[in-house]
């Protein structure tokens, strides 16, 4: 009896595993094959002859070594970051101020507010980029990368607001009793107690910020035409095109160290990322 | 303290929402108002109407196979040594970080026809190799597996949440009273993760209803228009066209679907959190 239970586990497991190694093969063959394209020579990668999976006639960083010399990939690059750290600063300074306000304040109407917040979550980059497109136009920001430094936190505070919400909630309310007793501001209490509190949940945050900004890809596209004040996604699928022949290795090499900084900031930070991820299903 | 985000959401949510309905009854030139003429020359086009079966396709088949598939690797990591599941776990959520625009640009190069790995593949398992970007069955089938390869990590991970909340008391005296795997998925992990389950789908539902950045890099809504979906039509119409209200009105026909979507995950989640 013990042994048939035991073999059938081992059985169980064994095709978990096999599953489970199915799955990750068909996860990570992309990210691979760009690799691997990445460091072929073109003559390898143009040839019909051999197996492509692998590297059989030696590897370059040429393609790596034109990205940087031949093409504004650095410059790409440099407005990602000239977007990406404002829109995160000013996307996490409003969802702190304004979940502690909903979780505390009790003001009439902060129902209503949490709601709404939630339904903002909701709305997809593609339901508004038009009318953006006509408001951005107004502005006069049409053509310019600061253009997205307004936009994009419409896509992040939603969503950041609502988890630190879970977050700040979790505080005793006895904790801020004390503090307003002596004497602390809103502003002091939300320093001092909240903030130090909720500290995975203001990284799982700053992920999230961090990656829709980074990632986007319709707004630029939309509201960005020339080429020096292309961001990092649209630069490399409309810029690095060039002609009728494809440079699948710069391409490739391009696409792939774009996608590099979210990539390594999951791996370091993979449990507030995941933590984030999962506050929608667990919290409520 | 609420002012910056009431500012926020209304000067660039709310405003750009009603200003849309607004567009979305403009001529081309926005010069002079033509009530509903926009949606109603829409609902006289083909392309319109192919684009109304593609979407409604896509978000179909993608958002059931993500879930089947969510389902099945959030099962089998839930039943591995707790010690191994970790790293399943961090190297299944890959797709899901890199941003899609960009690993797009990587699949399309897997469909090139000729050089890459996909047909390669095919051929060495004995399939004959697949015209995949410009046969409108296969780009449908080529735009579908790209978004099902980047939402099944999102899948995977709301459920296997779900999975570690249900009570190991109830797997236990089950097993005690004989209970098969099949009879427990049935009788326990279903009726338990039923409101998850439902929320995650409704939830990808309007995800990928708005999908962008897929099809528009690999196909651009080609092979004659048969991949175009809403986001990527009323790109091609309103800002790639210039005919910024037809744009408009196309956007806004996700808007039902959307709105009907928010409305059942509000209700879901009240439910399962009271």
């Amino acid at each position: 009896m013990i042994r048939t239970k035991r073999a059938r586990r081992a059985l169980t497991l064994l095709v978990c595993y096999g599953v489970i190694a199915g799955f990750v093969v068909f996860f990570l063959f992309p990210p691979y094959w760009m690799a691997i394209t990445s460091f072929k020579t073109n003559q390898e990668i143009e040839s019909l002859e051999g197996i492509p999976l692998i590297i059989q006639h030696g590897a370059t960083l040429r393609h790596y070594r034109d990205l940087f010399a031949k093409t504004d990939f650095l410059l790409y690059f440099m407005n990602s970051v000239l977007v990406t750290v404002p829109v995160v600063f000013f996307s996490m300074v409003i969802s702190v101020l304004a979940a502690y306000a909903l979780s505390r304040l009790g003001f009439a109407g902060a129902g209503v507010i949490g709601t709404g917040v939630f339904l903002v979550y909701l709305v997809p980059d593609s339901l508004l980029f038009i009318p953006l497109f006509k408001i951005i136009g107004a502005l006069g920001l049409l053509n310019s990368k600061w253009s997205l430094v307004l936009v994009y936190p419409t896509l992040i505070v939603p969503f950041c607001t609502w988890l630190l919400i879970g977050y700040f909630a979790s505080i005793p309310k006895e904790l801020d009793e004390a503090a307003l007793v002596d004497g602390a501001g809103h502003l002091q209490m939300l320093v001092l107690i909240f903030l130090p509190v909720a500290v995975p949940g203001l990284i799982a945050a700053t992920i999230f910020a961090f990656t829709v900004s980074w990632s986007g890809f319709l707004y630029p596209l939309a509201f960005i035409f020339s080429s020096g004040e292309q961001v990092l996604t649209t630069g490399t699928v409309t810029s690095l095109i060039k002609g009728d022949v494809y440079h699948w290795g710069g391409l490739m090499a391009g696409a792939l160290l774009a996608s590099l900084p979210p990539v390594l900031l999951y791996v370091f930070l993979m449990d507030y990322y995941i933590s984030g991820l999962t506050a929608g299903s667990t919290k409520g | 303290m609420c002012l910056p985000l009431v500012a926020l959401i209304g000067g660039l949510v709310a405003y750009p929402f009603f200003y849309s309905i607004y567009l979305s009854m403009l001529n081309k030139r926005e010069t002079a108002f033509i009530g509903l003429d926009n949606f109603r020359f829409l609902m006289t086009r083909d392309v319109f109407w192919q684009v109304v079966q593609t979407s409604f396709v896509f978000t179909g088949l993608a958002v059931f196979w993500k879930a089947v598939l969510g389902f099945t690797l959030a099962l089998v990591i839930h039943t591995v040594p707790t010690g191994g599941q970790r790293i399943w776990r961090g190297l299944s959520l890959i797709p899901w970080v890199m941003p899609l625009a960009l690993s797009s640009l990587g699949w399309w190069w897997i469909y090139e026809p000729t050089h890459s790995a996909l047909n390669w593949l095919l051929v060495l398992i004995g399939i004959s190799p697949k015209p995949w970007l410009s046969d409108p069955y296969w780009a449908k089938v080529a735009v579908i597996l790209v978004n099902v390869w980047y939402g099944t990590p999102f899948f995977m991970i709301t459920y296997l949440a779900g999975l570690k909340s249900i009570p190991a008391e109830l797997f236990e005296s089950s097993a005690i009273d004989g209970a098969s795997g099949l009879q427990r998925l049935r009788h326990i992990t279903l009726p338990m993760l039923k409101s998850i389950i439902a929320i995650t789908m409704l939830f990808s539902t309007i995800v990928t209803l708005a999908t962008f950045d897929i099809v528009r890099v690999l196909t651009r809504g080609g092979p004659r228009q048969s991949t175009h979906m809403f986001g990527t039509y009323a790109f091609e119409l309103g800002i790639a066209s210039g005919d910024v209200p037809l744009g408009a009105a196309v956007s806004l026909f996700m808007f039902p679907i959307l709105a009907v979507s928010a409305f059942f995950i509000l209700r879901g989640i009240r439910r399962s959190t009271v």
